[in-house]
């Protein structure tokens, strides 16, 4: 049984469809890709998946672990173990980063039937990953993202998501607005996370992220719908091509 | 013409001073303070209950508000006093001295004044008044002179309150914790006054909670001066959990000496009705302000927070943020006027006021007012009302915060705001949980 299994998937926002029978499956301790133009359906891919309100599925399913995951509230899917990195991470003007990993690693804990984490435990583990990712203790003290450069809020989805330690992993153009260096740790983060029981969804514009995080699969998503499959050598072939075949084939 | 049409007076006017002619003889102090009583009363006669039209009192009509006025609270007797003895408790846990006042009246057994440290002095302010106290005499009505109709009506009626003395820099460690309570159960009304005065180079923690039970509709009128003397610290944490049915209204009068420091807070949950004004002058240069409100109210509360500042010379820096989060039809109400007067340069005054309605059917009111007589100033304000962003929401869940511990943790961050300029973290932890147990009680 794939981990992630989406069947049909049409969805609209304010009566515009956007995906327009989306099907994929992806198996534990894979990375798949998904790439395509801009307006191509992606960020509502991701945005569907972990379960954003305004977005209408009017045909279709999910299944996560074989469970119903459109059923489920966001944070429910959290605790069964995904976990979106937005493209644009959001400020959270008042809350430290500290309270809010605590706050969130354990209402996952909870929902799971775990013990919360002592805090000495998750002080120590907080610090180890924080400064893998080249993330300042003293940011953690400081209200999430506030004040934070675009390369700073990436690395600390980042943070959030080797702490949290999802089985289902969805970037959302985490790559954007990424300097050279900001992308490689940011992609060790994600290698770090690979194994053989988790998997990850990478959806990018460009095939640079890649280079990092080799990707099992590779996913033409163009007007709604995966348009062509593909090995890594995909991304090569769009990097160079670039995606008018696929806008004007699906047309 | 129009013809100037004097309203009649209404049955709580005609009830307040059919009470002032009946107590004004049996009233603490000596001939001068009698004076004084009869010259605010004739202040408030004049003028009655503030209503609409007077600008100050737009959003807050007592007129219409005060329907009848309650007669005086008798002296706690010991059931009263038992009803009030867990008043305070929400403080407990920070080890302040507390001197305590059952319907407007001092307990001594509630309070403690042993071993006051060196330099401290306290006395019930009735005493203050009847025994012709000299600091009584020099400071009170002084520190910040209004023309305020509560405050007249509280000069009228003024019964009991603290008198507090801080010598020249004593620096208290222990907060010094007022304990307001309601302790009587026939509704009536409490008229307190307390005169603070912190000399030069002290530093205190003052904390004034006001509170009551929730079945009756009892009135407080209670005012606060506070001198800050040059060089000064002081902390003030004014905490209102009145209960539900209940007409609070507070006076804080407080000026500011030279390179001196006030950081005031009020917290409101509780009150049916409740207006906070404050009055700050800036008496010295280079001193520095805060003034913050944090109101969490639900049902049909009212909340008026009016503030002054009065820039009044060179050199001073205020800093205004008033947080209210409105559930159900409540309401809340901003009035923040900074004055620069003439000559008052580098002065620096920011104000901001921010609401966050949980509910379509919650009001909230903003009137900012800047006065500025002088050219070479940094002034401005602000306002913001809106809901809970369900982005920031949508990104709390997606970590998986459940929806009702991600609202409660976004609104205590957005009251905290208000709170963390404190000092003292028992106090702040004290308000948080404060807050905290207001979320708790909003029905999901």
């Amino acid at each position: 049984m794939p981990m992630l299994e989406v069947e049909n998937l049409h969805v609209e926002i304010e009566g515009r469809k956007i995906l327009d029978g989306l099907s994929l499956a992806v198996n534990a301790g894979e990375v798949h890709a998904i790439m395509g133009p801009n307006g191509s359906g992606k960020s509502t891919l991701a945005y569907v998946l972990a379960g954003k309100q305004e977005y209408e599925v009017t045909q279709g399913r999910v299944l996560f672990e074989g469970e119903d995951m459109l059923a489920m509230e966001p944070d429910e899917r959290a605790a069964k173990g995904l976990f979106l990195a937005f493209q644009y991470p959001l400020e959270i003007p008042g809350v430290t980063g500290m309270n809010f990993l605590r706050t969130a690693i354990n209402a996952q804990r909870k929902k799971r039937g775990e013990p919360e984490l002592a805090i000495p435990d998750f002080m120590k583990r907080l610090r180890e990953v924080a400064k893998r990712l080249g993330i300042e203790p003293e940011m953690l003290r400081r209200a999430v993202n506030v004040g934070f450069s675009g390369g700073e809020k990436k690395r600390n989805e980042i943070l959030q998501m080797a702490l949290l330690e999802p089985k289902l992993c969805v970037l959302d153009e985490t790559d954007s607005g990424l300097d050279i260096d900001a992308l490689k740790i940011v992609a060790d983060g994600v290698n770090r996370l690979r194994s053989p029981d988790r998997a990850s969804i990478v959806i990018t514009h460009y095939q640079r992220l890649l280079n990092y995080i080799v990707p099992d699969v590779v996913h033409v998503l163009s007007k709604g719908r995966i348009v062509k499959t593909g090995g890594k050598d995909l991304a090569l072939e769009l990097e160079a091509r670039g995606y008018t075949e696929y806008q004007t084939e699906a047309a | 013409m129009r013809p100037e049409i004097k309203p009649m007076k209404t049955a709580a006017e005609t009830a307040l001073a059919e009470a002032f002619a009946a107590v004004r003889a049996k009233l603490p102090g000596d001939r001068r303070i009698a004076e004084r009583r009869a010259a605010a009363f004739e202040a408030f006669d004049a003028l009655g209950l503030p209503h609409r039209r007077v600008e100050e009192w737009k959003y807050t009509d007592l007129r219409a508000l005060i329907r009848e006025a309650k007669p005086l609270a008798a002296a706690p007797d010991a059931q009263a006093k038992r009803r009030a003895k867990g008043a305070g408790a929400l403080l407990a846990g920070i080890g302040a001295r507390r001197i305590t006042f059952v319907d407007g009246a001092f307990v001594a057994e509630l309070s403690d004044l042993v071993a006051l440290e060196p330099g401290l002095s306290i006395a019930p302010m009735a005493k203050a008044l009847a025994e012709s106290d000299p600091l009584v005499a020099s400071r009170l009505g002084a520190i910040v002179p209004t023309e305020d109709v509560a405050v007249a009506l509280n000069t009228a009626f003024m019964g009991d309150g603290a008198l507090v003395r801080i010598d020249r820099d004593t620096r208290l460690e222990r907060p010094i914790h007022l304990v307001f309570a309601f302790g009587s159960d026939t509704a009536s009304a409490t008229f307190t006054r307390s005169l603070v005065v912190a000399e030069e180079g002290a530093q205190a923690t003052l904390i004034e909670s006001h509170e009551g039970p929730d079945g009756i509709d009892y009135q407080v009128n209670t005012a606060l001066e506070l001198f800050v003397g040059d060089r000064a610290h002081v902390d003030h944490v004014k905490i209102g959990i009145e209960g539900a049915r209940a007409i609070h209204v507070s006076t804080l009068m407080a000026s500011i000496g030279a390179h001196a420091r006030l950081r005031d807070l009020v917290f409101t949950t509780g009150g049916a009705l409740v207006r906070n004004q404050l009055f700050v002058r800036f008496a010295g240069e280079g001193a520095t302000l805060a003034l913050n409100g944090a109101n969490l109210i639900k049902g049909r509360q009212h909340v008026d927070n009016t503030l002054v500042v009065d820039h009044a010379v060179p050199g001073g820096f205020s800093r205004e943020l008033n947080k209210s989060v409105l559930d159900d039809e409540s309401r809340s109400v901003f009035q923040g006027k900074i004055i620069v007067r003439p000559g008052a340069q580098k002065t620096d005054g920011k104000m901001m006021a921010q609401a966050l309605l949980l509910s379509e059917n919650a009001e909230a009111d903003n009137k900012p007012e800047l006065e500025i007589f002088a050219d070479d100033v940094q002034c401005g304000h602000g306002a913001t009302a809106g809901a809970l962003d369900q982005n920031l929401l949508f990104y709390l869940k997606a970590r998986g915060i459940p929806q009702a511990e991600a609202e409660a943790l976004l609104i205590q961050a957005f009251v905290g705001e208000a709170i963390e300029t404190l000092e003292h973290e028992g106090v702040k932890d004290a308000l948080m949980g404060a807050a905290a147990e207001w979320l708790g009680s909003r029905k999901q």
